[in-house]
Formats: structure tokens, sequence, C-alpha cells
């Protein structure tokens, strides 16, 4: 597309079929301990 | 629902439900503000108006890119319907798993931190270490109650837990015991003000531990202001070169090394800038979690000045990356194709649920930031969670339960924000703490923004 580029993105209803294995990482556990974020947890499937 | 925002030069465009990210131009920005609420000539009279000076743009032009609008919309990319609800209800009405724990080895500390939330490692109560024979217990606990978890996240945690060096010792010997047989396999986080650091902890934890978070808040002075001995020295020189070692011994295990900014220290890039000049390359810095009287509050009128710091942070961290020194920002990670699946996004933080606290005296709480507050006292080691009304509560708790953060763009970014923030700002675990979520909306934004940045070179 001449004036939009689409970054590759994980395909979050997609997900809806293959996540919810709970294997990654606890939000909080590993660097804030104050403040809550999902983003930046890696899944353990995708590793 | 999209969002749609402007920095550092770039336009971009997220589509909320699909997390579809989308770097565009001028014009395809201004389409996509009007896409929804206008018809197709509404469009592009607006847009001829607006672009007359575009020799350019014409009206073919502006209809080819309506027509990728149209496309995006239609392949699930563009103005994508929420249908995540039901199965924030379903998620959590599922499971009771246990995966990680805060494990409070020492209510103590070596340090006399103003601002700590755990008020100096005693969480307002009574010091205390915790024995081998209830951390193992803990250990226990999380083992029977995982279900069919493979990965077991235990933090040591305190006050301060090499204060109680040995039991960590003997409890990670302890689960690496109990690995084979339960086909468990823990993952271990020591979180350290770094006064106790040497080379014994240094080997041990590089052997044992797969995070390790150091804590410093940056620039001598800043540090030393807050973060001091209990005869009200700084702690700074004492500390730093203890990190400097660990980092480097980590070599490329994980570690963070962790500060806490407050209303003294605003311009806290300056402090990050440091942390990377001392040859930290792995930093988070979080804003102060206090009451709104204590005089390092955050306040409204920092607010601007936080939003523009956090700019400043992510224009310098394109440019060291640029230029061979670049650092990693733990706020301004976010994995856009290997990211947390929308289970994970919806679900919550996790607290009082696959996530608890326990003290030295094996009593457990919803997590560490709730711990010394009689109102969420779960249960205990021995016993397991015996409120499970509370347990329901927080199982509930996830950004469809806050009805704040209906119209929000940022909550699969978030999953709701922390609960012991909402809690402490509004009384409710389920309200919000707004102040926090400007905050961190900001963030995501810079993080997208470098994420595009990164895709244009």
């Amino acid at each position: 597309m001449k004036r939009i580029k689409t970054l590759s993105t994980r395909n979050l209803k997609n997900s809806l079929k293959t996540g919810g294995c709970g294997e990654c990482q606890t939000s909080c556990q590993s660097a804030c301990k104050t403040s809550c974020g999902v983003a930046n947890q890696q899944c353990e499937k995708c590793k | 629902m999209i969002h749609q925002y402007k920095l550092n030069g770039y336009n971009i465009v997220l589509d909320v439900f699909s997390g579809a990210v989308h770097s565009v131009d001028d014009l395809a920005y201004d389409i996509i503000a009007m896409f929804e609420g206008s018809t197709e000539d509404e469009i592009v009279e607006t847009m001829l108006g607006k672009y007359a000076y575009d020799t350019e743009i014409d009206r073919s032009e502006i209809l080819d890119c309506i027509a990728d609008v149209r496309e995006l919309k239609e392949s699930g990319q563009l103005f994508t319907e929420d249908e995540y609800e039901r199965h924030a209800c379903d998620f959590k009405n599922k499971s009771c798993a246990v995966k990680a724990l805060c494990l409070h080895v020492a209510h103590t500390c070596n340090l006399s931190c103003e601002y700590c939330f755990a008020a100096q490692g005693k969480y307002h109560g009574e010091r205390a270490i915790m024995s081998f024979e209830t951390g193992k217990q803990a250990l226990e606990f999380l083992i029977a109650n995982s279900g069919n978890q493979h990965y077991l996240e235990v933090d040591f945690f305190g006050g301060e837990p090499l204060m109680n060096w040995d039991v960590v010792k003997q409890l990670v010997a302890y689960a690496r015991s109990r690995e084979a047989e339960t086909g468990k396999r823990f993952r271990f986080t020591l979180t350290t003000n770094g006064v106790l650091v040497d080379d014994d902890v240094i080997e041990f934890a590089n052997r044992e531990m797969n995070n390790v978070v150091m804590s410093l808040d940056g620039r001598p002075e800043i540090h030393d202001a807050l973060r001091k001995t209990p005869n009200g020295k700084g702690s700074y020189d004492i500390i730093v070169p203890k990190f400097q070692k660990f980092a480097k011994a980590r070599g490329d295990r994980e570690y963070y090394v962790r500060g806490t900014y407050t209303h003294r220290n605003v311009e806290f890039t300056e402090d990050i800038f440091h942390m990377a000049d001392l040859g930290f390359t792995e930093l988070s810095m979080e804003p102060v979690v206090c009451a709104p009287d204590d005089p390092y509050a955050l306040t409204e009128d920092d607010l601007p000045i936080l939003f523009e710091q956090y700019e400043i942070l992510a224009e310098e961290m394109i440019k060291r990356k640029k230029e061979g020194r670049g650092f990693t920002f733990y706020h301004y990670m976010i994995d856009l194709e290997s990211g947390p699946c929308i289970y994970k996004r919806i679900s919550g933080c996790g607290s009082g649920t696959e996530y608890l606290a326990v003290t030295p005296w094996g009593e457990l709480y919803p997590c560490h930031q709730f711990v010394g507050d009689p109102k969420y006292s779960m249960g205990n080691v021995w016993d397991g969670v015996i409120n499970i009304g509370l347990r329901d509560k927080f199982k509930r708790c996830n950004a469809y339960a806050r009805p704040d953060c209906a119209e929000c763009w940022a909550k699969l970014y978030c999953s709701g924000g922390c609960a012991a923030n909402a809690y402490h700002a509004t009384g409710d675990i389920t309200g919000t703490y707004e102040y926090g979520c400007e905050l961190f909306r900001k963030r995501m934004e810079c993080a997208i923004m470098i994420k595009v940045a990164e895709s244009e070179e």
C-alpha cells in the first residue's frame, strides 16, 4: 500500500485458538514490581 | 477500536483488538480518522480541501487510499470489533493454578530507603526472616497448586533477601531436588539492593537465578537522597561497583538495574542515561508508589514533564542503538510478533490467583504490595488459600472488570493495570489508578514508536 505500512504483528484473534497455555512469565515478576504491563511478556510458545 | 497518534515524526495507527500496527502518511492518517463516521464523498471533499496545496493529492489518490483502508478493515487489521469480553469471564472461571510466588525471605533490610513501600522491609509489621521449613512448605504449596504448569517462578524478595542468603540457597537446592520427580522447572529471580553482593552471591546467582533485579536510582545525588544506610549515609558508592561486577558476570543471563523516580527527579532520563553510562544495558525505572502527601509523591504538574521525558528516552534509545551503544528499557520492551496471546492480555496481572506473596511466617497475600494489610490475608502455605471470596474477586480483576478501561485503547497492553495501585488510589482493586494509566499509555506509545522507527530503517 502506497500510504500505509503495516508492521508484522501477532494476530490477537488468531491467538484465541492457539494461546492460553499460561506458561509465560507472570507480569509483575520480572523487573517492575510496582506497575503492570503484559506487552513486554514474551509468549513461551513463540520463543 | 483504533488509536491514532503522532510521535517523533511518525503517524501511527493501532488496531486495538487485532493488535495490528500501521505507520501511515498524513493523508492516510486523516482518512482513517474520518473513515467510520463519514461517507466516502465527505472524506473526499474534506481531503481535497485540506490538501489543496498538494498537487499530488487528487480525487483518484484519495479514493485509492480509502480503498486501502477498507481493505485493511475487511482483512481484520483496522476497526476490528471486540470479541474478547466473553473469554475474559470464561478464562477467569477456569483455572486456579498458582505459578509464581514472591517469597519474602527477609522482612528486614540493611538500607533505610525513605520511599520504601515495604516500610524499610518490615511491611508495617515485625522484623523477621523466613525459616527454611517455611520456605520449603511454600515451594511444596506451589508445586501442589500449580496444576499442569511446567514453569514455576519464585522471586526471592524482601526487605533484602541477601540478609537470609543461606536459606535462599537451601531453598533453591530443595526446589531443584523436586524438579525431576514433579516434572516442574523452577525459574528464580533475586531482587537485591546490592549491599551484601559478593563473589559467592554472584557465582550462585549466575548459576541458579534466571533473573537478577538490582536496585539503583541513577545519579549519585538522586540515589543517595532516598536510598540511605541506617546511619543516614548514601549507599551509591557501596553498591555501584558490586552491581557493575554482577552485571558483567551475568553475561547473556537476564538482569535489570531497576530504579524508582519521584517528584525529586522527574527528569529521570538523566538517571537512566547515567545507568547506561555506568555500563548497564538492561534498565528499568518506575514511578514511585507512595501516599499522595509524601514530599516525593508525583504531582499532576509533573505529568507533562514525565511525558516529555518518556519521549526523550525513546528518541535517545533509537539514537544510541544506531551508534552501537544501545540499551534496553523494560517498559519499552514489546514483542509485536511473539508477544502475549489474547488470554494473557485479558486475564489481568495474576495477583491473588496465579501469583501470590508469602511472608516470612508463611502467610499468603495477593501480591507483595498487599503484604501487611490484614484485609488481604488469603491463607497460608500449610492450609492453602482459605479466603476463596478474595481469590474470586482477584480472578475477576481484569481489563473487562474495570469500567474505566472500557474505552481505553491500551487495555490489551496492560491487561487492566496493577490491582495494588488501583486499591491504593481508589480503595477498590477494580478501580483505576488514572495517573499510572496516563504514564502507561505514554510508555506504550513510545515503545510502539520505537518499533515503527526500527521498521523504517
